[in-house]
């Protein structure tokens, strides 16, 4: 299923927000194909499509092709997660060594017109969060909370395993300008998706400088039979047991009635 | 077909998931067993997680153990009484059983525990099933009669006071070993997953010489209740049980076990538990293998749940 919804004729209605500075005053305007994505029964995993454009005005006129960089991030609902270290003990291994990343987003797509870091100097991508080496991930450490340096075997580690399930990602030159000033760009969500509100962030480059961004706003959830199987689990706990203990006996009565031999 | 599991948070293969149902209680219905110690590893290797999977394999066995419970009642050959007695304990085993699974969740010593506890109770039953067998094959082949044991033998545990007469089984004998294995049995159920019949059967006809003619049928009853409470108790405390992976799987295992029942009577007793205690033993050995053997990855990442 794709969720490549045909909501591409409202994408461009949607208001830009926050112009940084009068001097690069430039409107960025963005939509999401859909803003929210319903987990069912045949749900293996969802392509968005983000179109935007770069809106001139009259202080500051559109800049000739390839002079703009966008950056997009979409950031999953904040969690805090474990990362745990296997090592050797008396023969066998087990988990030895752990570190707590407090609320991290759990979904993390940074997409860019470029390479992360051509875009803007190293400091201006750390003040806005962009690319996944400059994401703030707060670690307790004994009883500090730091972000580390990313070359932090724990921080690398946790990096290289989201990124394995697809829940984090980098993908430099996946934003593409159909015009001078219309871009789209494709976000994948995987199909172990957490759940909940998503934050999308589009920013605007030119020359290594910020111009303007816009957000938006991403809602992921189960629904149908999912969603009503989900939140019996978790709202009427014992309910949701004593049902399904039932169907178990149920259906251990059916195949001894159906293959009933003597 | 490609189904979303709404707890387990993954989309499966309703099919890989039907055949796996199919396949171990086609093994469960040829042994006499619940099969979650086969089930239980496969659904961690298909990448459930490993606690969602134990919670939800409760539900096949439960399905299973309930078919062939009935069958066993219309034979009159349950044990009500030592049933209800190995209950008692099963239950107090099966709540501690899921508090320790709740903790060890939490610590991130889970895998390990599950892992380490597999490779033992299977190592160690698979071990004395294989050469139980073997001694009994080779008093057939000598062309010796093949009863294990003169049916009045008695050993310590019969001296233990508080005697309860238990009738359709012809057995007088105390009721604290009785409530030491039911712990024992729910205990492991909750923990690893699996209805422990295969144990169980075991420790009945050797610690308290149940009669074989009663043995399965109330072994199945006690596997029946300790899995039924777990699902409830899992789905209370952790709520990780999916109904529909537990819904796909069980009517698999319940095709699966009448195909199994019928192979299983064309065979010989002791080849049986010959072939069972090499599987046991097999299924221990792979666990073994993941513990000793350097992981691919050394690195894992969960969600850190709030302690309860």
């Amino acid at each position: 299923m794709t969720v490549r919804a045909g909501i591409i004729g409202t994408a461009l209605a949607v208001a830009a927000l926050a112009l940084p500075s009068p001097a690069a005053a430039q409107r960025l305007v963005s939509s999401l194909s859909t803003h929210q994505v319903r987990v069912t029964s045949n749900y293996t995993g969802a392509d968005l499509v983000l179109f935007g454009t770069v809106e001139p005005t009259d202080t500051a006129p559109l800049r000739p092709p390839g002079s703009y960089d966008i950056a997009i991030t979409v950031s999953g609902p904040r969690e805090t997660m474990v990362t745990r270290r296997k090592g050797r003990v008396l023969g066998v291994w087990a988990n030895v060594e752990s570190r707590q990343f407090i609320n991290v987003p759990s979904y993390l797509a940074v997409v860019t017109t470029r390479p992360v870091g051509a875009i803007a100097p190293r400091e201006e991508l750390l003040r806005h969060q962009i690319g996944l080496n400059n994401t703030v991930l707060t670690q307790r450490i004994g009883t500090d909370f730091a972000d580390v340096v990313p070359t932090d075997p724990f921080r690398r580690a946790f990096m290289r395993i989201k990124q394995e399930q697809g829940l984090y990602s980098e993908r430099p030159n996946a934003v593409t300008f159909l015009s001078p000033s219309l871009f789209r760009a494709d976000i994948p969500l995987p199909a172990q998706v957490i759940f909940g509100s998503y934050d999308v962030e589009v920013e605007l480059f030119a020359d290594g400088r910020l111009l303007a961004r816009d957000q938006g706003k991403l809602d992921v959830r189960k629904d149908g039979f999912e969603e009503f199987v989900a939140r019996s689990a978790r709202e009427h706990s014992l309910l949701y047991g004593l049902a399904a203990m039932t169907m178990a006996l149920m259906v251990g009565w059916l195949s001894s009635v159906i293959f009933r031999r003597d | 077909m490609q189904i979303y599991l709404p707890i387990a948070e993954l989309p499966v293969n309703i099919f890989v998931i039907f055949a796996m149902g199919l396949a171990v209680g086609f093994i469960s219905g040829m042994f006499g067993i619940g099969g979650g110690f086969l089930m239980t590893p496969l659904l961690i290797f298909l990448g459930i997680a490993p606690a969602v999977a134990v919670a939800s394999v409760t539900g096949h066995i439960a399905a299973s153990s309930f078919s062939g419970a009935l069958s066993y009642l219309r034979r009159k050959a349950i044990d009500l009484q030592l049933a209800g007695m190995l209950l008692t304990g099963g239950i107090v085993g099966t709540a501690l059983g899921v508090a320790l699974f709740t903790l060890l969740r939490n610590l991130g010593q889970l895998d390990l525990t599950i892992g380490l506890s597999y490779v033992t109770l299977l190592g160690v039953v698979g071990v004395l099933m294989i050469s139980e067998s073997i001694r009994a094959i080779m008093r057939g082949r000598q062309g010796r009669p093949t009863t294990l044991r003169r049916p009045g033998a008695h050993n310590w545990i019969h001296g233990l006071p508080l005697k309860m007469r238990f009738k359709r089984s012809r057995m007088y004998i105390s009721v604290i070993p009785v409530w030491a294995i039911g712990i024992f049995i729910g205990f492991v159920g909750a923990v690893l997953g699996i209805g422990g019949g295969f144990v169980l059967v075991p420790m009945l006809i050797y610690f308290l010489r149940v009669p074989t003619a009663t043995v399965i049928g109330t072994s199945m009853v006690l596997t029946l209740v300790t899995m039924a409470s777990a699902m409830v108790m899992h789905a209370v405390t952790n709520h990780l049980v999916d109904a529909v992976l537990a819904l796909i799987l069980m009517v698999g295992g319940g095709i699966g076990a009448q195909f199994g029942a019928r192979a299983g009577q064309n065979m010989r007793a002791e080849r049986l538990r010959f072939l069972l205690g090499l599987l046991v033993l097999a299924v221990g050995l792979r666990f073994a293998y993941d513990l000793v053997v350097a992981p691919d990855d050394l690195f894992s990442v969960r969600i850190l749940e709030p302690l309860l």
